[in-house]
């Protein structure tokens, strides 16, 4: 071997010990990628669909006891929003912390815009949002979630929407807020008050249009019209209430884009063992669904035949899956203490499963339901794959 | 048959003297707790306890509130908050473990 030629050699062992994704391969692209939060190590791992691996470990990303994570459009950066008020870019390719501000001291979740140029996050404290810009993570506008007398809600359910905007709502305030960030130099937030007793959480339709909130305080849902937001919130499922009775809600339910299918949202109830089903056109109840448990999340398959639920204590070891057209219960799975997450590849065909407890990440076939992988992560909690980029309200 | 009653008798014993002790845990159980502390507790309290949808639960917080208050709140949830009563999954004997672990700071 020639003195040229273990310089070459050199060379790419030093390029493949700096570029562990991107270049161990070959150049590569990224849109079969994802990450999975491992929560009580404030780390991530980099996953790979199409191989179904972890491709690394990216460390030094805060407490990540409630985490999740946005992508930019071109899918190479993920924004990883902490508990902390962290707010990390993870670099897909090069497998590292890109960037990272520290922006609040309580956060629980965060939006991109529709053009890719913001970041938002969502903040308990102190309550509000805060914007950046995408690219450099400097700060862009502060809207602090000040109400009434002066105090500051906590917020939730921020999502991005159309036009530029971000949707989200105050706990406290029982508040819808649209803050229009088309123009940078002069935004603008509008408010709907008194929508209901503690918003907990919101989705917005994949197509961008509907603003849904679910109430913690009081039965039903809130629903705001993007596409004619003077027309305010109006209010639904209010009768369908969890009874005289409501049970303990050991976990607030997550609401998320992925819960509609065939024109019809799939939304937990608080404190009841049901799955509320509502038609988007005429907002009518078309169902409630019984369950095992107190549902957590409701996502559809991305073929929006079947809704895949899983629970919070005490049934957080199983998942029960839905037919959409049948409006029945017809798989039960029990992958394990701690069912935390679902997240399914882009076209349906395989969906990742993460099992706290025992420490593990399952992948099944989804029409066989069998389990086709088995992964070893550290107390895995939320699962998010890169084709999100290319979604409203993900 | 003679042979067992005294052994019988030592078991019962060893019941009447287990009651009144019973804030003692089995280590599974203890293991348990702690990982629902961090974990289900922390999924609004926060995996550090520093706070989320509800409030911190550190224990320069914790030390300030009579241990009692604490089980009660555990045991029958903070009426007009999302705080939900546990007596369905833990026992008095449960939240008192929790309520000293979370004043003595056991987690983080």
């Amino acid at each position: 071997m020639s003195a040229h030629r273990s310089l070459s050699w050199l060379f790419t062992l030093g390029l493949l010990a700096t570029l562990p994704v991107a270049f161990a391969g070959g150049i590569r692209g990224t849109g079969d990628l994802g990450l999975v939060i491992e929560r009580t190590t404030g780390s991530v791992r980099i996953l790979e669909t199409s191989g179904n691996r972890f491709l690394a470990r990216v460390e030094g990303l805060g407490d990540l006891s409630h985490a999740s994570v946005v992508y930019s459009r071109d899918q190479r950066y993920a924004y990883v929003f902490g508990r902390d008020g962290g707010l990390t870019r993870v670099d897909m390719l090069e497998a590292r912390v890109d960037r990272r501000v520290v922006q609040a001291g309580n956060s629980i979740g965060g939006a991109i815009s529709q053009d890719g140029s913001l970041v938002a996050v969502s903040n308990y404290e102190p309550g509000g949002v805060r914007v950046f810009d995408a690219a450099t993570l400097e700060p862009v506008a502060d809207l602090p979630a000040t109400f009434g007398d002066g105090r500051r809600s906590k917020v939730v359910g921020l999502v991005d929407a159309p036009g530029n905007r971000f949707v989200f709502s105050l706990w406290e305030a029982g508040e819808i807020r649209v803050a229009d960030l088309s123009d940078r130099a002069n935004i603008v937030v509008t408010r709907y008050e008194g929508i209901g007793v503690n918003p907990y959480d919101a989705l917005v339709t994949p197509d961008g249009r509907y603003y849904i909130a679910g109430l913690f305080g009081e039965p039903g849902l809130a629903v705001l019209d993007l596409w004619h937001p003077g027309e305010g919130v109006r209010r639904i499922l209010s009768d369908y209430g969890p009874g005289d009775e409501p049970l303990p809600v050991y976990k607030m339910p997550h609401l998320e884009g992925w819960a509609v299918a065939g024109g019809r949202a799939f939304v937990p109830a608080v404190g009841a063992h049901e799955l509320l089903v509502v038609d988007l056109e005429s907002w009518d109840p078309v169902a409630r669904i019984p369950l095992q448990g107190q549902p957590v999340f409701a996502i559809a398959r991305p073929d929006g035949r079947h809704v895949w639920v899983n629970f919070a204590l005490p049934d957080n070891d199983r998942v029960q899956v839905i037919d959409t057209e049948s409006l029945a219960v017809v798989s039960e799975l029990e992958p394990g203490p701690g069912v935390l997450h679902m997240e399914f590849e882009p076209r349906g065909e395989e969906v990742w499963l993460s099992v706290r407890d025992e420490n593990r990440v399952l992948v099944y076939d989804t029409d066989s339901l069998a389990v086709l992988t088995e992964l070893e992560a550290a107390t895995p909690s939320g699962i998010f794959f890169t084709a999100r980029a290319h979604r409203t309200g993900l | 048959m003679t042979r067992r009653i005294p052994y019988l008798l030592a078991l019962a014993f060893s019941f009447a003297m287990a009651v009144p002790v019973a804030a003692a845990l089995e280590p599974e159980r203890e293991r348990a707790l702690g990982n629902l502390l961090v974990h289900d507790c922390g999924s609004c309290h926060g995996t550090r306890l520093r706070g989320g949808l509800g409030p911190p639960l550190t224990p320069d917080r914790m030390r300030h509130l009579p241990r009692d208050w604490i089980v009660d709140a555990i045991l029958d949830g903070r009426r007009g908050t999302a705080m939900p009563p546990w007596r369905a999954l833990l026992t008095p004997e449960d939240a008192a473990w929790l309520a000293r672990s979370l004043q003595s700071g056991v987690v983080e």
